[in-house]
């Protein structure tokens, strides 16, 4: 009777602190539909070859209105990452122009840029961005993966703290990627907005930003594209970046997380029959 | 602490060191010979778990505070710039965020110890009432420490808590002004924050000194409830405890590593990634779970200062306990009645938690009050009731009885709680 309880209060324990993760509300909007993401899972790791494809989505068509400014170019040849090479890295920051100084002179004055260099903002401050995009600011995009997410309601929230679901970020980006719709399903939808089935409140001011074959992939051996160019892969593609972007440390959390863990067993088993040892010299103790 | 211990260095180095700064007497009297009952079960193994992770916090949030920038343009990049460059950053900061929330996991366990085998009651009170000011102290360092990264939820959890002081007649708005260091919550308030999250948890490593130095005075309290009488009650706190608490510590840190390393961001709040905008309120503005039946309380009441009130009456509540609870006797394991009530309490607890997270409409309102009700009324009306009125069991005539049985049948007790009264004659 007294496990019972025990077990039930710490049920009731952990489905308390699993409470906070129902605070979003997320009224009328549907949840997301939950994907697989190869990072997901207590052995999870990035591919490299979707985070490179994502990469490029990103510079393609996302760039020119979301910054990422907590990212460097440097980053992306960092192991855990899309795996590109110093070299790579190096051409492609010297692509983009950097303000930088004031040198000896006094000027500001324009540099390629090195790896060190955080991505450029495609906008020189807030208000030009809002300006240029109807009053609304595109958010910066390095944290927006853990910036987002839904409620799972009960009993999933709990079965979360088991499964290790930590995606919900993506999978809500992933969804709200392909959530445009034609049919407004009854939504006024003022001009210069949009319908998006997955946006709280189900107007977004961003246009959809993706179509079916806009990115070019690159080509496998027998000369079609790595992965599918449609949206939806896009979307994918895309989110597993921006995951990576906001968690680039990710897959060495994983791997630390493992071996500490299994250290922990070990030692709570060494404790065990110790403690069991000592114990068993104790009259009345079993 | 009572008198001198009575230890004698092996060295001649140590005797030297001794008579002039009797420390290792002290640790020895305090950690290696002092006498433990020896029926204690795992619900005493959290003080130390307790202790454990308040150094934890101390060293991890040491090592961040060098990386960290304490300015409203600065700390949200500041944080991710441990995150994403800082060696082990990551680590540091999730460490930190995890610990905080694993302390107030064993600090409520600690705490439901102490309220179902009557810990608090004589002479266990200064301890007891230490006991609700390192709560207090704990509970103020993680507000300020949650309001650092400086995102959405920080600031405007800042910006509720620290209105809710305006309620006070008077000097309210004066309070509020003076504790934001300006007029709304801004850098003044961050950077102060910032101070007192450094200063605070130094000043819980003093309290928890007295704290074990009052527990040392009586000794420990233990499932039977009932003061050791001959040296059969007890064992030497080493080796039999040592191992024991390293046990349970062990157990609890692969359950705060499963957080931190596998879903470090399951009890955060996703907001929280979004940097504080003053221009924009989120649309739900939540504390961290350990705050929610506080919120629920707080949000109960539908006038602002008795909402106020209730919400630190709710833990002020604490100190009155020992004269509250009438019972003679101590353990709940004895007292079938009070174990009913008890048990509804923590669940009206939990429930107030859930009730803290959800918006405040509808039935969640009413519930809220329901259960705020609850809480008041088993301090205030059942615990005083149920003293005078309840039919409680005897109570075993020493722990090494409790443990042993009259009759020395050797039923083993000490792992298990003795909730129930099957371990004794």
């Amino acid at each position: 009777m007294k496990r019972f309880k025990v077990i039930a209060a710490a049920i009731l324990v952990s489905g308390f602190m699993g409470g906070a993760v129902l605070a979003d509300g997320g009224h009328d909007a549907p949840l997301p539909p939950k994907n697989d993401w190869t990072f997901a899972g207590p052995f999870g790791t990035f591919d490299k070859t979707q985070l490179q494809r994502g990469f490029k989505v990103y510079r393609e068509v996302c760039s020119s209105c979301h910054s990422m400014g907590l990212v460097s170019f440097r980053n992306l040849a960092q192991p855990g990452g899309p795996g590109f090479t110093e070299g790579q890295v190096k051409a492609l920051a010297a692509s983009y122009k950097v303000k930088d100084g004031p040198n000896d002179a006094g000027e500001m004055f324009e540099r390629d840029g090195r790896p060190a260099d955080r991505w450029p903002s495609p906008f020189p401050n807030k208000q030009a961005a809002a300006a240029a995009n109807g009053g609304a600011i595109p958010p910066d995009f390095s944290v927006i993966a853990k910036a987002r997410s839904y409620s799972r309601g009960f009993p999933l929230f709990l079965v979360d703290m088991f499964t290790q679901y930590q995606e919900h970020g993506v999978d809500y980006i992933t969804a709200l990627l392909l959530g445009y719709s034609d049919d407004t399903h009854g939504v006024e939808v003022p001009a210069g907005k949009y319908y998006n089935t997955y946006y709280p409140g189900n107007v977004i001011a961003m246009p959809k930003p993706l179509n079916d074959g806009q990115v070019e992939y690159p080509k496998g051996a027998d000369g079609r594209p790595q992965a599918p160019e449609t949206v939806a892969q896009y979307s994918k593609d895309v989110s597993a970046f921006l995951m990576w972007a906001a968690e680039p440390k990710l897959e060495q959390r994983k791997e630390t997380g493992f071996r500490v863990i299994l250290f922990l067993i070990v030692l709570a088993g060494l404790f065990y029959f110790t403690k069991n040892k000592i114990w068993s010299r104790v009259e009345g103790h079993h | 602490m009572s008198g001198h211990s009575n230890y004698v260095p092996k060295s001649a180095v140590g005797r030297w060191f001794e008579r002039r700064l009797p420390i290792m007497g002290l640790i020895h009297s305090s950690f290696v010979v002092f006498p433990n009952p020896r029926n204690l079960n795992y619900y005493w193994t959290f003080g130390g778990i307790l202790a454990f992770m308040l150094v934890s916090q101390i060293l991890t949030g040491v090592v961040l505070a060098m990386h960290y920038a304490a300015n409203v343009d600065l700390a949200f990049n500041s944080v991710e710039q441990i995150m994403r460059d800082v060696n082990y950053g990551w680590m540091l900061r999730y460490l930190h965020a995890n610990g905080a929330s694993m302390f107030f996991v064993a600090v409520y366990v600690h705490i439901g110890r102490g309220l179902y085998y009557g810990s608090y009651k004589e002479p266990r009170e200064v301890l007891w009432i230490l006991g609700v000011i390192i709560f207090l102290l704990m509970m103020a360092t993680a507000f300020m420490g949650y309001v650092l990264p400086w995102g959405q939820m920080s600031f405007w959890g800042a910006t509720v808590i620290t209105n809710l002081f305006s309620a006070l007649p008077g000097v309210g708005e004066t309070i509020v002004t003076y504790l934001w260091g300006g007029y709304s919550v801004g850098n003044s308030t961050l950077n102060r924050f910032f101070s007192l999250h450094y200063l605070l948890p130094f000043m819980i490593f003093g309290v928890v000194a007295l704290h074990v130095w009052a527990l040392h005075v009586p000794g420990s309290n233990n499932p039977a409830g009932i003061e050791k009488k001959t040296d059969k009650d007890t064992l030497p706190f080493h080796p039999y405890f040592t191992i024991k608490d390293a046990f349970a510590l062990v157990c609890f840190v692969i359950f705060f590593s499963w957080f931190t390393f596998y879903i470090p961001n399951y009890l955060g709040h996703a907001d929280n990634y979004i940097e504080a905008n003053p221009a924009v309120t989120p649309a739900h503005i939540v504390p961290e779970w350990y705050f929610l039946p506080f919120y629920a309380i707080l949000r109960a009441v539908p006038d602002k200062l008795l909402g106020v009130l209730a919400m630190f009456g709710s833990i002020a509540i604490l100190v009155f306990l020992p004269w509250l609870d009438t019972s003679k006797v101590r353990s709940g394991a004895y007292r079938p009645a009070f174990r009913v009530f008890y048990w509804m309490f923590i669940a009206n607890a939990i429930v107030l938690g859930w009730l803290g997270a959800k918006p405040p409409e509808g039935l969640y309102v009413i519930a809220s009050r329901l259960c705020t009700a609850y809480y008041f009324a088993y301090f205030i009306v059942i615990l005083p009731l149920l003293g005078k009125i309840e039919r409680t069991l005897p109570v075993p005539a020493s722990i090494a009885e409790a443990v042993l049985g009259p009759s020395g049948s050797g039923s083993a007790m000490a792992a298990g709680a003795a909730s129930s009264p099957n371990s004794q004659g």
